[in-house]
């Protein structure tokens, strides 16, 4: 009981030292990152006792600034709704990583840990009911503020999610029907499979469409450049234009946050997951019958490598066209939602139908 | 717009593909230099304090008055400087010179720097030659506006700035300039 107990607490602690570390560390990665894309040097200046380390101090020091300031409400904000929206907003986001799979079933000592935070048959569905969920912390921040610009930002959020909602939801139908089962780490484990022997079927190569067009919703759906007019930082503030001190720092965390449960929803969705190409439980095994056998530890361990490193990627290539696009308008972003993303994912939807009827799949 | 500017989706990856172009070119020069391989730097920072953009020779910085062999202002008080400031911030009193052969000497030459405008028009009147504005120094500020008030000693003190521009002499601080 206890042992179960002890992997069932170690399994949600890695998962949030995972998420909660790397949400820390895309302050300093984007900031980083923007720096270099626009040829400059980017965050620098803080230093423990001279030691600069490339500015990797600037998030510390950010926290500590964040938490010393003052917590200011305005006098006819809604106390109780403006104390809690922060707070759902993160609570939503971290929750949402729980069933995303970071290793395949680890089968030690008689026992079989799967390797997710929470095992859940229907992964996919609880993953975006966490996120939709995530935009009342920003509805409620629009709302209780008592500010116009807030409720303009609360009021953008609310329509961007819809029409990213149903994008997203409309472009994964196809993975999920390639592998007939809403469980991500079953998902993740379809992928493993070879076409024609050789090529992985990762959802990037059977799916192409809805790659393009999840992570086109996906950003829109985390309020991130080029679809930030819930912020909007040059025209209305936005929602939490009324926010201070480390109440707007969990809404700067909830968007790092969200950004990495897209990255970990991707990679399980089309990358692959945790799978290396031709890595099976007993270690390599190529398709031209090259066979490199490796102890079920290290195939874990390089898995779970697997996963992050994808992670990190898919974060880069995000950061990176959050810091190339210039903002949608409001119109063409629901326009590019209603009138793009939503039919082309239903095209893809009846698409897959096609091909999978003349593969003769089930 | 023609259709592949409609589609979006090409000029977008187009303008993904200079930004990572940028990325890893600066990144590659990064680790370059930072391994010692080579010295192309990845930025065009140039990080201020420590290091400085070389200045113009033609640059006005902050007025210094020339001394004479033996210390003394090279000034003669004429009030040219003062009779031609625009943002009137010269204050001059003159003196009796010992010397004979000079006419007059500053007992005070005041420069007010809140109120000084940069023209150099005082450097142009000057008939002696004995104000300059070559001492390459821009970093004076002060937390009031008695602070910024440089008097004669303080700009007699100040000495002309390399060649490439930068400063010579420390900057003189005035009492009530502490923080």
């Amino acid at each position: 009981m206890m042992t179960e107990l002890g992997i069932a607490f170690g399994r949600v602690a890695f998962m949030m030292f995972f998420v909660l570390n790397v949400a820390a560390l895309l302050g300093w990665v984007e900031r980083k990152q923007s720096a270099i894309m626009q040829d400059r040097i980017g965050a620098n200046r803080a230093a423990i006792f001279g030691v600069r380390a490339l500015g990797l101090f600037h998030p510390l020091a950010d926290t500590l600034k964040m938490l010393t300031k003052e917590d200011f409400r305005p006098a006819r904000a809604d106390r109780l709704l403006f104390e809690l929206a922060p707070f759902v907003s993160v609570f939503f986001a971290l929750v949402a990583f729980a069933s995303i799979p970071f290793g395949d079933t680890l089968h030690v000592a008689g026992r079989s840990v799967p390797l997710q935070a929470v095992t859940l048959n229907v992964g996919i569905l609880y993953v975006f009911a966490m996120l939709s969920l995530g935009v009342y912390g920003v509805m409620m921040a629009g709302w209780s503020s008592a500010n116009n610009f807030a409720l303009l930002g609360g009021q953008r959020a609310a329509a961007l999610m819809i029409s990213a909602e149903i994008a997203i939801g409309a472009s994964i139908m196809g993975v999920i029907m390639i592998h007939g089962s809403l469980n991500l780490m079953e998902i993740v484990r379809g992928q493993g499979q070879l076409l024609w022997g050789w090529l992985p079927a990762w959802g990037i190569l059977t799916q192409p469409l809805a790659f393009v067009l999840f992570v086109t919703a996906g950003i829109a759906a985390t309020k991130r450049i080029p679809f930030d007019m819930p912020e909007g930082e040059s025209e209305i503030i936005g929602y939490f234009v009324e926010y201070s001190g480390m109440k707007f720092g969990m809404f700067l965390m909830t968007d790092m946050v969200e950004t990495i449960v897209l990255a970990g929803l991707s990679t399980s969705l089309f990358l692959g997951g945790w799978q290396i190409p031709y890595l099976v439980a007993d270690g390599f095994r190529f398709p031209w019958g090259a066979v490199i056998a490796l102890p079920p530890l290290v195939v874990t361990v390089l898995q779970v490598g697997a996963f992050m490193t994808k992670v990190a990627v898919v974060i880069f290539v995000l950061m990176l066209i959050r810091w190339t696009l210039p903002r949608f308008r409001y119109d063409q972003a629901m326009r590019l939602g209603w009138l793009g993303l939503f039919p082309l994912s239903i095209a893809n939807i009846v698409l897959t139908g096609l091909v999978l009827i003349a593969w003769g799949h089930r | 717009m023609n259709l592949r500017q409609r589609l979006y989706l090409v000029e977008v990856l187009s303008g993904l593909g200079l930004t990572a172009a940028h990325f890893f070119r600066n990144m590659g020069r990064h680790i370059a230099r930072a391994l010692g391989w080579s010295g192309v730097s990845g930025a065009v920072t140039i990080q201020y304090p420590e290091e400085r953009r070389p200045y113009s020779p033609r640059l006005r910085s902050l007025h210094r008055l020339v001394r004479r062999e033996d210390g003394s202002p090279r000034c003669v008080a004429c009030m040219m400087c003062e009779t031609v400031c625009p943002a009137h911030c010269i204050y001059i009193v003159a003196d009796e010179h010992p010397n004979p052969e000079i006419e007059k000497v500053p007992r005070r030459f005041d420069i007010d720097l809140g109120k000084c405008v940069f023209c150099g028009y005082c450097v142009e009147a000057c008939p002696e030659d004995a104000i300059r504005m070559d001492t390459g120094i821009l970093e004076f500020s002060s937390y009031s506006r008695g602070g910024m008030i440089y008097t004669k000693e303080m700009l007699l003190s100040l000495e002309p700035a390399h060649a490439d521009g930068r400063p010579r002499a420390p900057i003189p601080l005035p009492a009530n300039r502490r923080p």
